[in-house]
């Protein structure tokens, strides 16, 4: 039992997000002015998209939205743009994919909606995801939690056949967790 | 199937042309490739053109036809010189390959020449044993391998099923950018 964390206040949870032109320091600078309120990052994900800076964060902090809000704002001055939003403090464990989709084929729009429908149409849950485009290539790969009781098999006809509307490339493999030897 | 012997083989093909690489998307990447006569002169020819091409790209160590636009069972390879070899066959082609055996998978970052911009972390057998034959003699041979050369087979043969390394990238952050070909 940690009793440290019985002594705290009942700290707020909330989303941060960050993004805007890349440069040396952003994650120390945001780090920096939210651990000035005691802030605490739970989760986060940085990535460079098209090479802007992306994160989004979930930290704890014993303090308002106001408070917080103004402490980034001169952040903003360094082209970045910056917003925070309050979670309610609930969600259960995190999913573990069940499964590896991969999409590949000529860039044009509706691909990514096209296909995650097909997921979503059979409960199927999107628990990462990443597109990438170079040159005329799309790519996009996501890591899916089907629930127990999908036809898998029939999931990937449907797959098919939408990514051959489309034009494109589809597999669905079973996810390989298992990486300790 | 002794090295030498496979590399004397690949050596008594013709000097071919270097082709232009088909790049992603692109239809021909993706379709199964079909079955060919190894003794067909067109099957000769074309295994000679793969060699001369691979030799001419920097950094390739193996190219499936279908890299070079021709929807053909048939690949070749030289990973003599590749710092994650250990066994190896030296320069070869294969024809119609059947892969036997695989196991032991390990997962690894992999590059394409038809897919310049990416590298991804895809999951092989670094055991393999894969059935083939030979241009121009028609020889059956069966070649049993490891490590990065069984990698390279494996990725060459999901090139002739109409497959990419995109295709088995491990996980929604497997794929990663890359300046260029190396």
């Amino acid at each position: 039992m940690d009793l440290k964390s019985h002594s705290l206040p009942l700290v707020n949870i909330y989303a941060v997000t960050v993004v805007g032109h890349d440069r040396p320091g952003i994650v120390a600078d945001v780090t920096g002015a939210l651990a000035t309120h005691g802030g605490n990052i739970e989760d986060s994900s940085m990535t460079l998209l098209r090479g802007y800076f992306a994160w989004t964060l979930v930290v704890a902090l014993d303090t308002d939205i106001a408070t917080i809000e103004s402490t980034l704002a001169p952040l903003e001055q360094t082209h970045l743009k910056i917003a925070v939003v309050e979670l309610t403090q609930e969600v259960g464990g995190s999913q573990t994919a069940t499964h590896w989709l991969s999409v590949h084929g000529s860039d044009r729009p509706g691909i990514v909606s096209a296909v995650t429908a097909v997921v979503a149409g059979v409960g199927g849950n999107i628990t990462d995801l990443t597109t990438r485009l170079a040159g005329t290539l799309y790519v996009v790969l996501a890591d899916v939690f089907l629930p127990p009781g999908v036809d898998v098999e029939s999931l990937t006809q449907q797959l098919l056949d939408v990514a051959a509307e489309l034009g494109v490339d589809v597999s669905l493999r079973v996810a390989d967790n298992d990486d300790v030897l | 199937m002794s090295p030498e012997l496979l590399a004397q083989l690949a050596l008594a093909l013709p000097v071919g042309d270097v082709r232009a690489a088909v790049q992603a998307p692109n239809p021909v990447l993706s379709t199964r490739c079909a079955e060919v006569d190894p003794r067909d002169p067109a099957t000769v020819a074309l295994a000679a053109d793969l060699l001369a091409t691979m030799a001419a790209a920097p950094g390739c160590v193996g190219l499936a036809a279908n890299q070079i636009g021709i929807g053909q069972r048939v690949f070749s390879l030289d990973v003599s010189e590749h710092p994650k070899t250990r066994t190896h066959h030296g320069r070869f082609v294969l024809v119609n390959p059947v892969i036997e055996q695989a196991s032991r998978n390990e997962k690894a970052r992999e590059g394409c020449l038809s897919v310049p911009d990416f590298t991804g972390d895809v999951k092989r057998a670094t055991r393999l044993t894969v059935r083939g034959w030979v241009p121009s003699s028609g020889v059956e041979v069966v070649i049993t391998t490891d490590a990065f050369e069984a990698r390279a087979i494996q990725h060459e043969v999901d090139h002739l099923d109409g497959l990419l390394f995109l295709d088995r990238a491990a996980g929604a952050h497997a794929i990663h950018a890359r300046q260029n070909y190396l």
